[in-house]
């Protein structure tokens, strides 16, 4: 495989106030790939995904240190439009999150706060984000009724489309499935393998079934640790290191 | 033994569990006993309508429409205090202050709660009313503006407060939406966060309301005392509340002058509990909306 690295980050250190949730974390994330993260709970899966948008940004007394790069710009350095990272890295979160507004609205959020004016051009970026998450069907008819009279499964779909309408080319998903149901889950595991295409995709999961059916890469995360960082199916057949393997057999985690 | 003093606490405490019920119940039996004589003796329209107000003169008019109006005004002006500055500062409070200036700052605004209402009135007359009557240049500085700006200083803390509620209630997930699609700070405030709080600020307003139309000893001090019906708020007025407060004490018991001051607390009675029903009614559905069930 030998896709271009759209983010590359290095030496990683990260601390809450004085606990260190991070270290020394280096590695390269390719473009038009699913790269999992896998770990115990606690092993840091969430505050890693959340550096490469700057979510992070919101914990009081954080500290971080190293560099994160998009396509070789450092997006932690001095003065960067944090607003314009977080619209090129969309993030799908744990538990389904739309706004208690109505389906189009959800969509039509993030375009609108980034400027977008022309009423049919929204329309029509509306329509698009949610047949490419894969649930027009589903709202086609109701687009003006509250989206939090949604099934949990279509809510993470209609986040699905909120992030893609404002057109990112890396896409995190924290967990996206913890909180569904299987056939849901199963939905959005189709529908990431879909996004693969146009996106570079970044997915947190503790579940191993999961991320060996849908990434390509597996970082294997442990206490702040990178133990292991290797394509999909060879960390699963032949992890190289012992730690890993433990946690693939289930010896603890 | 011991299941005879479990019973004795039982019953101790479920009467003292009614006790305000019977409170509640006792008042409002009262209000309608010795307030409805009055709507047979002058008529009810006559009564809420009537446009003078001169209980002792003969023949008296029981007209209450210029203390209604007093009320209304002096209401109307408290809220443009209270709520700019309340919803201020808890918007201040909730969103821009650190966790150690909201600690300082939530509890000094609550102090101000917490002020008997009559040192708000002595503050107003001695500070207060000189200061508007020179600056505005008026022939007395006992207004209806006087009034709301105390009272509207009086209702802030709760205008404050429940909108601080509210805006905490926003689940951060609404806020990490936001700003993950690309909204900066205010934007995720204005379009996200406010709107998601909005009836829950609306009903702090209206609570901050109820809590002006029903206060005496401040608006009794300050308003003037005029029973006329005030055309701008710079005039002296005579608001429902002080009206009671000032005349019961000279009514004849059992007079029609007597039964219209308990109609008037009737009136005023309902005018609140309308106010709170309607925040309540906002609350549910807030809650509602917000996904957090009853």
């Amino acid at each position: 495989m030998s896709n271009k690295v759209k983010i590359k980050a290095e030496n990683i250190n990260f601390f809450y106030g004085k606990s260190c949730a991070l270290k020394n974390i280096s590695m390269d994330i390719y473009e038009n790939l699913v790269t999992a993260i896998i770990g115990p709970s606690g092993c840091g899966k969430s505050t890693f995904i959340r550096l490469f948008n700057r979510m992070n940004d919101l914990i009081p007394r954080m500290r971080f240190e190293g560099k994160i790069c998009l396509d070789g710009e450092d997006i932690y350095r001095p003065k960067v439009d944090i607003a314009d990272i977080r619209r090129r890295v969309g993030m799908v979160f744990q538990k389904p999150n739309p706004f208690p507004k109505s389906i189009f609205d959800n969509i039509s959020y993030g375009l609108k706060v980034n400027g977008m004016k022309d009423k049919n051009a929204i329309e029509e970026r509306v329509l698009k984000s949610l047949e490419d998450a894969a649930i027009w069907n589903e709202v086609k008819d109701r687009l003006h009724e509250n989206a939090l009279g949604l099934s949990g499964g279509q809510q993470q779909r209609l986040c699905i489309a909120r992030c893609l309408a404002v057109e990112p080319e890396v896409i995190l998903f924290d967990e996206p499935a913890a909180s569904l149901d299987p056939i849901s889950t199963k939905k959005i595991e189709e529908l990431i393998e879909e996004l693969r295409k146009d996106y570079t995709i970044v997915i947190v999961t503790h579940n191993m079934q999961q991320a060996a059916r849908i990434s390509q890469y597996t970082v294997f995360l442990y206490l702040g640790e990178l133990i292991e960082y290797a394509p999909t199916d060879e960390l699963f057949t032949v992890p190289k290191n012992k730690m890993t393997e433990d946690y693939l057999t289930g010896k603890f985690g | 033994m011991h299941r005879i003093r479990e019973r004795i606490y039982k019953v101790l405490f479920t009467l003292l569990a009614f006790a305000s019920l019977l409170f509640l119940v006792g008042i409002t039996v009262t209000l309608f006993i010795e307030g409805l004589p009055v709507f047979k003796e002058v008529g009810f329209f006559d009564f809420v309508l009537g446009k003078s107000w001169y209980p002792t003169y003969e023949p008296p008019d029981f007209g209450i429409l210029p203390l209604i109006l007093g009320s209304l005004w002096v209401t109307a002006g408290a809220v443009l205090f209270c709520v700019p500055i309340g919803v201020g500062s808890a918007l201040f409070i909730n969103e821009l202050a650190g966790k150690r200036l909201k600690a300082v700052l939530k509890p000094i605004i609550e102090i101000l709660a917490g002020i008997p209402s009559i040192v708000y009135g002595f503050f107003g007359i001695v500070v207060i009313a000189p200061f508007i009557q020179r600056l505005l240049n008026l022939p007395v500085g006992l207004t209806a503006f006087t009034g709301s700006l105390m009272l509207g200083i009086m209702a802030t803390p709760t205008v404050c407060s429940i909108s601080e509620d509210a805006l905490s209630f926003v689940p951060r997930s609404f806020r990490e939406a936001s700003l993950a699609v690309g909204a900066n700070r205010w934007q995720t405030l204005t379009r996200v966060v406010f709107p998601a709080s909005a009836s829950g600020i609306s009903t702090s307003i209206i609570l901050g309301m109820s809590r002006a139309v029903g206060e005496t000893m401040t608006v009794l001090m300050v308003t003037g005392g005029a029973a006329v019906i005030p055309h701008t708020l710079f005039q002296p007025v005579r608001p429902m509340t002080s009206t009671i407060a000032a005349e019961m004490g000279e009514a004849v018991m059992g007079s029609t002058h007597y039964h219209s001051l308990f109609a008037i607390g009737l009136i005023l009675f309902f005018i609140i509990l309308v106010f709170n029903v309607i925040a309540e009614l906002i609350t549910r559905r807030f809650r509602k909306k917000l996904g957090l069930g009853r």
